[in-house]
């Protein structure tokens, strides 16, 4: 019937002061949920808040629609689980004993750990490979490690639903992948619930089957990946101001050059990218064309070129736009082909490649 | 390799009780007067032979020694409970300044009392020093949430120390006639003068708090991961600090009323145990600082009767030599893991 975790007009901050305000968020059982936005932003304030580290301002939280403020101690603990940015102190603790840790909602009276209890710690661990480092001393392994066995322990946990306060930052692009696979599995087959924060926007969109953007004032969205990654929002949302970023492919280009552009580039079907970024690091504003929209070179054209000659997609080019080409290259003193063989559907580009050496331009050809 | 673990928790448990039984079997013998066991022995089974021998195992080192035991093991667990609470491996009650602070209220009591020449009960005298040792460590919580780092929570506490004991000293000054001599020995920190019922006393309270601590250790095995973590795990993080002050400042009035400051036994003796241990769970950390303490105190107090016999030296001038270096070493320790 209703979801599995929600939140009422929830507001977050610290003693007393409300930081972000009247907060509402749907999750089903078993959904992955993102908070992404700039720094400081209050991703942490609305993780810890939920995580009942913050006293929430006002509002409420449902887990199973249950109040999460009059869930009894022990309860809460085995229903959430948290890996937070904060260390674990562990001192003379081995990564096995670090990971069972997970294990205290299910202990008796003194806390000693059963055959069942290390059984599950094993399997935590197998489950995000660091079974082969359990006897090394917890702090004096490396941070990506360290993240993983703060998953297993909370793994062992066995709860409902997840916490993770940017759980992949000290992790290299293996271990990221790892890392959200195995959260996904998890949420694929026990029905774990997961709200994290990610710096990785790309990850972001992928391994999220929702995503809420905070400012540091308000919840700006809440949605789909789709809903949120509509193009110009991440650059207002982070105030990006030097650069650029492309919703569609998540990919982010550095501040184009703005002067006078004094070279063509012909480009088309990639081959052209790596020339544009080469231009930029060079500093020198440049054309380019013919390409379609559709081009895999076109976004990041319209990222770092001062104009791009645009043909619309799935239709021959037109001599108009052949004529605006070459005009553009009349202005320019050198031109760039990223080929000298062209396809039998981009004769426009080879016409412009042959009109520039017959008007003397420099030409290279890569 | 759990297994192994097992194995090395109870060499370290038999290891500490037959050095408990080595120390107590020359405490009993050593002295003054030299008793050997046979001796002891038939005392015990009830020859009258030996008067002498009798009074002073019974009236003098029994209850000496008992009260060495029993204030060891609480001084050491105190300690072990103020690092728990601060996550400081060199905060201890002396340290932190809450033995002085216990130290000062009682010197306070005393004199105030001998004016109107009121003798004080055992209860009084832990009264007295827990009204110290609570006044202390609210000081000493005061100046933390102010303070950060492990070195200057200490350098707070040795202030807070220094006023006190000047103040115990100015009180001493002004004391009049023959209980000054006795409150500068007892100010200094001793065993000597212990009767059976000063150690009825101390045995209810420390064991009684013990007993408490002990019940504690799965929550304190959380709270020692960090408040966040703990908290995950349901634990009422304030209730159980409240707990942790309250445990630790009894303890430590207990060992100030009855034997002065001892300074030093409950930093060394925790980290002693916990590279014995190769452990920090309190589960076993709890008991094993106990008997630890309690192993050192019988070790220093024979040091310091024998010695120089005599002559007694303070209990805090043996401890204090073989306590000192060890709190360097965790320093030095600290320093380099962190810059790891």
């Amino acid at each position: 019937m209703g979801y599995y975790f929600k939140t009422g007009h929830m507001s977050v901050g610290y003693q007393g002061n409300a930081l972000i305000e009247d907060i509402e968020i749907e999750l089903n059982k078993g959904e992955i949920l993102t908070l992404i936005g700039p720094n400081g932003a209050g991703k942490s304030t609305i993780l810890k808040s939920i995580a009942k580290q913050l006293k929430l301002i006002s509002g409420v939280i449902y887990l199973d629609g249950k109040d999460l403020a009059k869930m009894s101690g022990k309860e809460f603990s085995r229903k959430m689980a948290v890996v937070f940015t904060e260390r674990l102190r562990s001192e003379l603790m081995t990564c096995e004993e670090a990971a069972a840790t997970g294990r205290y909602p299910y202990t008796g009276r003194f806390g000693v750990l059963k055959g069942a209890d290390l059984e599950a710690v094993r399997e935590a661990m197998e489950l995000v490979h660091v079974s082969d480092i359990k006897d090394r001393d917890f702090s004096k392994i490396s941070d990506g490690q360290r993240q993983r066995v703060m998953l297993a322990r909370a793994i062992c946990q066995e709860p409902e639903i997840i916490i993770l306060d940017e759980p992949t930052s000290f992790l290299d692009v293996k271990h990221k992948l790892e890392f959200l696979s195995t959260l996904q599995e998890l949420c694929f087959q026990k029905g774990l619930t997961v709200v994290m924060s990610l710096h990785e926007l790309e990850l972001a969109q992928k391994v999220s089957d929702k995503i809420l953007s905070v400012n540091g004032r308000f919840v700006e969205r809440f949605g789909t990946p789709e809903e949120i990654f509509t193009t110009g929002y991440i650059k207002s949302l982070f105030g990006i101001e030097t650069g650029s970023f492309d919703e569609e492919n998540i990919s982010m280009e550095l501040q184009a050059v703005t002067s006078e552009p004094e070279v063509f580039v012909i480009a088309g079907g990639g081959c052209g990218r790596n020339i544009y970024r080469r231009l930029q690091r060079q500093r020198i504003a440049f054309m380019t064309g013919i390409l379609y929209e559709n081009d895999l070179d076109y976004p990041v054209a319209r990222a770092l070129a001062a104009n791009v000659i645009t043909a619309q997609k799935f239709e021959p080019v037109s001599d108009i736009l052949l004529k605006e080409a070459k005009e553009k290259i009349d202005g320019c003193e050198k031109v760039i082909s990223c080929k000298s063989i062209f396809g039998s559907l981009e004769k426009a580009n080879e016409e412009l490649l042959i009109y520039a050496r017959e008007n003397k331009k420099s030409v290279e050809v890569i | 390799m759990l297994k192994n673990r097992k194995y090395r928790y109870i060499a370290v448990f038999i290891f500490l009780a037959i050095l408990a039984i080595i120390f107590l079997a020359l405490n009993i013998c050593i002295g003054s007067v030299n008793i050997t066991l046979p001796d002891i022995l038939e005392t015990m089974a009830g020859d009258k032979s030996n008067e002498t021998a009798a009074r002073i195992l019974f009236d003098i080192r029994l209850p000496r020694i008992t009260a060495v035991i029993i204030l060891g093991g609480a001084l050491a667990l105190s300690g072990y409970l103020l690092q728990t609470f601060f996550h400081n491996p060199i905060a201890g009650p002396f340290v932190l300044g809450i033995s002085s602070g216990a130290k000062m209220v009682v010197a306070l009591a005393l004199v105030f009392l001998a004016k109107r020449s009121v003798n004080i009960t055992s209860a009084g005298m832990i009264s007295a020093a827990f009204t110290g040792a609570v006044l202390s460590m609210g000081f000493v919580l005061i100046m933390s949430r102010r303070v950060g780092g492990m070195s200057m929570l200490v350098v707070c506490g040795v202030m807070i120390g220094y006023i006190c004991s000047a103040i115990t000293e100015l009180v001493v000054t002004f004391a009049e006639d023959a209980d000054i001599v006795n409150l500068h020995n007892w100010s200094q920190g001793s065993f000597s003068g212990m009767t059976w019922d000063n150690v009825k006393v101390m045995s209810v309270v420390v064991l009684i708090v013990s007993a408490i601590a002990f019940s504690f250790s799965k929550q304190l095995d959380a709270y020692r991961q960090g408040e966040a973590y703990a908290r995950n795990m349901g634990i009422n993080i304030s209730f159980l600090r409240i707990c942790l002050v309250i445990l630790s400042s009894v303890l430590s009035a207990c060992i100030v009323a009855f034997a002065g400051p001892v300074s030093f036994v409950g930093i060394a003796i925790p980290h002693l145990i916990k590279k014995m241990l190769g452990t920090a769970r309190p589960l076993l950390m709890i008991p094993a600082c106990f008997l630890g303490g309690s192993v050192f105190c019988l070790f220093s107090d024979l040091l310091a009767r024998t010695m120089f016999s005599p002559a007694e030296l303070s209990i805090s001038t043996v401890t204090a030599i073989f306590g000192a270096p060890v709190v360097l070493w965790i320093m030095s320790e600290h320093k380099r893991e962190k810059a790891v």
